[in-house]
């Protein structure tokens, strides 16, 4: 059946049946493929996106339960000023090694930042663990939400 | 969208004339590439120039999170005395004929290419100043550079490169050998930090990936196999996956017996890859019996524990006596070491895309070793290799697992049945469960000990997968390893069982496993002897000297491995005091031409392990090229070991891995993972890679530490809840 949904502020309609996460209507059907798949069961967050501003695994959320729901995008995160603030911390620390995690990442911090502008490193370890990063970039990925959130400056060692 | 190839995918290089010189380094070709700018001006298969001077270089090694898309380009960039910020860097094609060696492995890419890739960047520049010579009708040596243009002095004469370009590309190109490289001191980009490639892409969520390919009219495939390894499909109704919505097709693959290749299987088709998923879950599948099922992880483990009380199949090295000087020693102490199958497990699980169409094979694959690839699906297809195009798309993470081409000759099989573009993605537990694994091992040693406490005899019953005298893949070990060659009477003995399952190579391939046994062991050698963990090492290592022959990949120097050693023990505070259930655990290992210390503080407290910190000393020769990302590497290799040695093992029974997803094989997570602080010891050696030689001596750190900590020594991994 078709869905019509928000993503990053545009009405876009998907003909799907409603037991399809909303990852593969983004990825094959919208062709935003800013998430990623890597696990299908809620286990590393590369699929992570927001719905109405908090984070959710995509990979295990049926398009049938988005509804009236808002749904943002690596894709579209930058237009928020947290989400453009992220990418730039982002790009200034050099988090990535493969960065095919960082997506998730990225959305995840966000939406951190956004509910708590100073987080702590209980903070962030909490928001952040559900986000899996095989190459293991986190030290870089805590440097980088440091300085979005203005707690240390880029070259700062951490 | 953003993201080169993906941006446009049939851009490509196309060759037009000229041939390969010796070697691997082209430095003759001359190339356009279908869409570039005009004007643009491609001087050679590396190198092309923009009227505005602005520079593209292809970077030859797939990119998999290593940060050779950044640190090869460099090389070139640094030669040909060009501003960074000057340089767009795009994935050459796979075509070995230009390029050579392209193999994101063995950490050999910074090793192989520093040379070469220098005198490409070399060649460059004396082309375009041949051309500016020829212009002004100067002597070309009374000119020189700054970046991006030629000068000449005595006239004040300017010329940037783009301007000179057509012209140099018209020239012969010198003999490399004849070029003045630069002196290290006047680098201007090599030995800085640079950024890794693709970041726009990768923090905006523009296509990147293998699995992000999207091509005009594309469907999507799940590729379902047997449990057991080989097993051919002995029924199965296709009607249940046809009617699911979405579904265009489904039909059986026979596949062949090498499981490297395109095993027995069934296809379905369909239009997103959630339609083609649903129709694999609704296939019911009869699998053919194979030996394989007979085989399980408990199995192997009592085999092992049989052959350890066995006489040694094969002895394949034997120095001194080492019996008799058991004999005499003072002191022996035995250990058994285990550890187990590991998985690769990358972020992006494996995908492919593939177009088979008039004849010609077209593959985007996420790959760390394209022309295997090639060979494997020109004998699958029936088609000659040069039919195949095969573009190097950027790999979410390899560690190995991408040397295997498997997915690649599946996805290129079904496509050659479906009159369209085909993306195969695998699931998760596909990942894990069809993977080329890291092989358990068990090693059973006996060492002695003089008065002095100096190693006098040292002895390995190695047991392991084989048959005859042939090892599974990476289940060998070099039987002259440290301390091999350093201790007078020495022993590497070896057992071997069979095994279906298909190994592989994982991130420091054997080492990852030897590194773990041997500075174990050697830790409780240190205790046995009474003597500080560092100081002993320092003793086994004795006078700095080569053991075994120059320029031979397992010789081994002690001094430099002396030198990070004693940097790690600096870095880390060793000796300082720590509180109750805290501990200092050291080991240190060579491994693709690196030398790394590594130093573990963890504390343990109720049984429950908290790593707090690593320090990492890495001698990886006179030049670290990219000191960002060299941290990367190393920092990464470091807290990959402490997750894998922490929590992970694959488990088999009857002939399957269960072990499915990172529920039962979990990765470290952020608020585990302790801060590791890198430094190098530059040494007189030419610069060597840093993807893998952190990993191997991490886990012996970790278990040493852990010992420091608790009193309790382990020897099998994972370490598991073994101190609970």
């Amino acid at each position: 059946m078709a869905f019509t949904l928000t993503v990053n502020g545009e009405r876009r309609t998907a003909d799907v049946d409603g037991d399809t996460p909303l990852l593969w209507v983004l990825r094959d059907t919208l062709g935003l493929v800013g998430a990623k798949f890597g696990c299908g069961a809620a286990l590393c967050g590369a699929c992570t996106v927001h719905l109405d501003g908090q984070p959710i695994r995509a990979c295990v959320t049926p398009i049938s339960d988005i509804g009236g729901k808002t749904v943002t995008t690596i894709e579209g995160i930058g237009k928020t000023p947290v989400g453009a603030k992220v990418q730039d911390a982002w790009k200034a620390i050099d988090v990535p090694q493969c960065g095919y995690c960082q997506a998730g990442q990225i959305m995840s911090a966000s939406a951190l930042l956004a509910a708590k502008p100073k987080p702590t490193d209980a903070d962030i370890d909490e928001a952040m663990n559900g986000n899996l990063c095989r190459c293991a970039t986190y030290t870089r990925i805590k440097k980088a939400i440091k300085v979005a959130a203005g707690l240390e400056a880029v070259g700062e060692k951490a | 969208m953003d993201g080169e190839i993906l941006r446009d995918p049939t851009r490509r290089f196309v060759l037009q004339s000229g041939a390969a010189v010796g070697g691997g380094l082209l430095l003759s070709f001359t190339m356009t590439a279908e869409g570039q700018a005009a004007g643009d001006t491609q001087v050679n298969a590396y190198v092309r120039v923009a009227p505005d001077s602005k520079v593209t270089i292809a970077s030859k090694v797939p990119e998999v999170g290593q940060g050779i898309k950044t640190s090869l380009p460099m090389l070139i960039a640094e030669e040909l005395d060009v501003d960074w910020s000057a340089v767009t860097v795009e994935q050459a094609i796979a075509d070995s004929k230009i390029y050579g060696r392209q193999v994101a492995g063995g950490s050999m890419a910074t090793t192989l290419e520093y040379d070469g890739l220098r005198r490409v960047g070399a060649s460059v520049r004396a082309l375009l100043i041949q051309a500016a010579a020829a212009r002004w009708s100067v002597a070309a040596d009374s000119l020189t550079t700054e970046p991006g243009v030629v000068v000449h002095a005595a006239s004040k004469r300017r010329a940037a490169y783009g301007e000179l370009a057509a012209d140099a590309a018209k020239l012969t190109p010198p003999d490399p050998k004849s070029l003045t490289l630069k002196d290290p001191k006047a680098f201007r980009i090599i030995g800085q930090s640079h950024k890794s490639q693709n970041l726009d892409a990768i923090t905006t969520g523009a296509p990147t990936f293998g699995i992000d390919m999207r091509l005009p009219g594309m469907l999507y495939a799940t590729f379902a196999k047997a449990p057991t390894y080989g097993a051919k499909v002995a029924s199965v109704d296709l009607a249940p996956a046809k009617a699911v919505k979405g579904v265009k097709d489904a039909f059986v693959v026979e596949g062949g017996t090498n499981l490297q290749s395109i095993v027995p299987g069934v296809a379905v088709i369909a239009d997103s890859w959630w339609a083609a998923r649903k129709g694999r879950e609704a296939l019911d599948i009869k699998w053919a019996e194979h030996p394989t099922a007979a085989q399980s992880s408990k199995g192997f483990e009592t085999k092992a524990a049989e052959l350890s009380k066995a006489p040694p199949h094969r002895t394949l090295q034997n120095d001194g006596d080492v019996d008799a000087a058991l004999k005499g020693a003072a002191k022996t102490v035995s250990a058994a070491y285990s550890y187990p199958f590991l998985a690769h497990a990358p972020m992006e699980p494996q995908n492919c895309t593939a177009q088979v169409k008039d004849g010609k094979v077209e593959i985007w694959a996420p790959t760390q070793n394209p022309e295997s690839g090639r060979a494997l699906v020109a004998k699958a297809l029936n088609v000659d290799p040069s039919a195949i195009t095969i573009h190097l798309i950027r790999c979410g993470g390899g560690f190995g697992r991408r040397l295997m081409n498997d997915y690649m000759v599946e996805a290129a099989v079904i496509a050659s049945k479906v009159a369209a573009p085909v993306k195969l993605v695998w699931t998760r537990e596909e990942d894990i469960q069809h993977d080329f694994y890291r092989p358990a091992g068990w090693h059973n040693f006996t060492a002695g000990l003089d008065a002095s406490g100096a190693v006098v005899a040292w002895k390995n019953h190695f047991i392991t997968f084989g048959e005859g005298e042939s090892f599974s893949l990476a289940a060998g070990m070099n039987s002259t390893q440290f301390p091999g060659r350093a201790v007078a009477n020495y022993r590497h003995d070896v057992s071997v069982m069979p095994l279906g399952f298909p190994t592989g190579f994982l991130r420091a391939p054997g080492n990852n496993a030897f590194g773990f046994v041997i500075q174990g062991f050697t830790d409780e050698l240190a205790h046995a002897a009474g003597k500080d963990p560092v100081v002993f090492r320092r003793e086994m290592l004795g006078a700095p000297r080569l053991l075994g022959e120059p320029g031979k990949g397992d010789s081994f120097h002690t001094g430099r491995m002396r030198g990070v050693l004693d940097l790690a023990a600096e870095m880390s505070g060793w000796g300082r005091k720590v509180p109750k259930g805290t501990g200092l655990g050291v080991a240190c290992h060579y491994s693709h031409l690196g030398y790394v210390a590594v130093v573990i503080q963890a504390t343990v407290k109720e049984g429950a392990i908290k790593v707090d910190k690593a320090w990492a000393a890495v001698d990886c020769g006179r030049q670290v090229v990219n000191p960002s990302g060299a941290e990367q590497q190393v920092q990464g290799s470091v807290l990959d070991a402490i997750g894998s040695a922490l929590y992970q093992g694959v488990t088999f029974e009857n002939g399957a891995a269960v072990t499915s997803n990172f529920a039962d094989f979990p990765l470290l997570r952020m608020a585990e993972a302790p801060p590791v602080e890198v430094r190098f010891k530059l040494s007189d050696n030419n610069p060597t890679g840093l993807g893998e030689p952190a990993y191997p001596p991490t886990p012996a750190a970790l278990v040493n530490a852990l010992f420091a900590a608790t009193g309790k020594r382990i020897r099998s991994l994972p370490i598991g809840d073994q101190l609970a």
